[in-house]
């Protein structure tokens, strides 16, 4: 199957789906008890009928179910997902702000999660049943075990307050400005303003909370990684490849790896979408100002319009995300390309 | 896998058991021993109020473990017969069952949580029905498969050749032989669903503030960050028991999947 038609394809597995988070998204919004112009417009707005009505005409409330959601769809697809009852702005300008801390973070957070979670499930699997073994899946029980904000309290005891190698919450220091505006990522909008002290600054802020998402992240991969690889040791090619006298460093990383990989690969996809989401937590404990954060005051401030921003945004890019590892997939596994 | 059922039985007893062994009423205040580190009177210190941390933490498996279990039995329920219908009837249903499934496991699973929980009101049971909504799809999917697969064995024939209808098909022929799968995923998963129940709570959407409950007890000790004890403890607590439960759920899965035991 050639890449063009294989692409295809997955773009038009994809459409409905997001079609369908739509409707879900619509009809959670809709199934909630409260009445949503109490719940969506300010307390002084619902004292002017006109206000009242303008809204319910926006929104197509007096209208039945199916045309809202017509409405909603219509209105979603101008970039309007109503506005924040709590911060007064449009959905959509709040998440475009929000969003780049989480990518940051997120992307940090994959990446240390990666480097050490294949490490550890490569050393795991090649001394299988050693002293080493036992402490890396030690470490990565702990990994998907401790709660992320047990992890984070004790990695600021000891990492931040104690040894003071690393920045605490937050994304900067007080004193520095932001860097300009490029990407929203601080770290790379430093770096292309060649700002080095702002650089090193978001690095060190960088790394505790990511440190202790990577932790949750390389759990999870050094498990897959470690049996995907062993099984993988026990085949008749690897065999072969030691047969034909292969340096065993060669046919674990070149032959065993890149077929161990293909099922880390397929968790990535699942576990960006979650890392975003499960960043709640870990944006909330280093006042990270993510859509993780923003999502936590919302929920607790009744915001529905923003968290079902939130969530759709989040499903998107779930979307995505597995949408980029399908094409990985195709490049990984000559299997799709043949059949 | 023996280490974690020892550690799961004894923290079930510490529970049980708490009312008994507990030194102090979880609830009980004393102002004048306010934020204690850890004494010989109150073992694990004292919180804001001067509430008794240990006795706190042994109430709150009381808590926890109820709702984590609750939560993995009622998923497991609902996703089995979600999957079990969609698998055994197949052809459209089948098809639509599954887009849904889809559909919920594209949202973020804490986030969708967090939005039901604040909807309807904060507090335990309301975090227990919102982690049902978001978490029965990966054990309809499985239950999808294992049915799919059983439904073209022999013995199923068999019971259809001998006039046996569609429920009882369904319910006595094929739910006992693929209710293990479902189990064992259950149990490795119950480590999860405590996870997100405490988080809920750590974010104020679970029991009311004064309750004993890990999550919590860390998100109010986490503005005392000096005084670990607050947060160190009940977190450990959460730790403890879901490493525990990780153990167990791993024992069965390389018990029932040679491949992994290498």
């Amino acid at each position: 199957m050639p890449l063009y038609k294989y692409v295809l394809r997955r773009v038009l597995f994809a459409v409905p789906l997001v079609l369908g988070i739509t409707v879900v998204a619509f009809l959670i919004a809709n199934a909630i008890p409260a009445d949503p112009i109490n719940a969506n417009l300010p307390q002084s707005a619902l004292n002017n009928e006109r206000l009242v009505a303008a809204f319910r005409e926006k929104w197509g409330l007096d209208r039945p179910l199916h045309i809202q959601y017509l409405t909603y769809l219509g209105n979603l697809l101008r970039g309007d997902m109503g506005v924040s009852i709590r911060t007064n702005n449009p959905v959509l300008a709040d998440l475009r702000q929000f969003l780049p801390a989480t990518v940051e973070l997120a992307t940090a957070s994959i990446f240390v999660g990666l480097l050490l979670g294949v490490g550890f499930g490569i050393v795991s699997a090649v001394w299988r049943n050693s002293a080493i073994d036992y402490v890396v899946r030690v470490f990565a029980l702990i990994g998907v075990s401790f709660p992320v904000f047990l992890l984070a309290l004790i990695g600021l005891t000891v990492l931040h307050a104690e040894l003071g190698w690393v920045a605490g919450p937050g994304r900067l220091g007080f004193l520095l400005a932001r860097p300009p505006h490029v990407t929203g990522l601080f770290t790379v909008d430093a770096l292309l303003a060649g700002q080095w002290a702002t650089f090193r600054n978001a690095v060190s802020h960088l790394v505790l909370p990511s440190l202790v998402l990577g932790m949750y992240v390389s759990g999870i991969i050094a498990r897959i990684t470690r049996s995907s690889l062993l099984e993988v040791l026990y085949t008749d090619y690897i065999r072969t490849a030691r047969a034909k006298g292969q340096l065993e460093v060669f046919v674990v990383l070149r032959h065993g790896l890149s077929n161990a990989l293909i099922p880390v690969v397929t968790l990535l996809g699942v576990l960006y979408g979650n890392l975003l989401a499960g960043a709640v937590l870990t944006e909330a404990i280093f006042a990270w100002p993510g859509i993780g954060r923003y999502a936590y005051r919302a929920a607790t401030s009744q915001d529905f319009p923003a968290i079902m921003g939130v969530s759709m945004l989040i499903a998107v890019i779930y979307v995505i995300a597995n949408f980029i590892v399908d094409i990985l997939y195709f490049f990984l596994d000559p299997r799709i390309r043949y059949s | 896998m023996i280490v974690g059922a020892a550690v799961v039985i004894a923290w079930i007893a510490l529970s049980l058991l708490a009312p008994v062994i507990a030194p102090f009423h979880p609830l009980e205040q004393h102002i004048g021993d306010r934020l204690q580190a850890p004494n010989e009177t109150y073992l694990l210190g004292t919180d804001e109020l001067g509430r008794d941390i240990l006795s706190r933490v042994l109430y709150g498996g009381r808590i926890t473990i109820p709702a984590g279990l609750a939560v993995i039995v009622i998923n497991g329920i609902f996703g089995w017969l979600i999957g079990a219908i969609a698998g055994f009837v197949g052809g459209v249903w089948d098809e639509v069952m599954m887009r849904v499934t889809e559909l919920f496991m594209a949202f973020p699973t804490i986030i969708l949580a967090m939005a039901i929980t604040a909807a309807l009101g904060p507090d335990i049971r309301n975090a227990v029905i919102a982690l049902v909504i978001v978490r029965w799809t990966d054990y309809a999917r499985l239950t999808r498969g294992l049915i799919i697969e059983a439904k073209t064995a022999e013995y199923v024939d068999a019971a259809r050749a001998l006039g046996a209808k569609n429920p009882y098909l369904l319910f006595r022929t094929l739910l006992p032989n693929s209710v293990a799968p479902v189990v064992v995923f259950g149990s490795l998963d119950i480590g999860n669903a405590i996870l997100l129940f405490a988080g809920l709570s750590f974010l104020g959407l679970g029991p009311e503030p004064s309750s004993p409950e890990w999550g919590r007890m860390i998100s109010i000790g986490i503005h005392f960050f000096d005084q670990w004890w607050m947060w160190l403890f009940p977190g450990l607590a959460i730790a403890t028991l879901v490493m525990a439960f990780n153990f167990i759920g791993d024992g069965l899965r390389d018990m029932l999947d040679p491949r992994t035991r290498g």
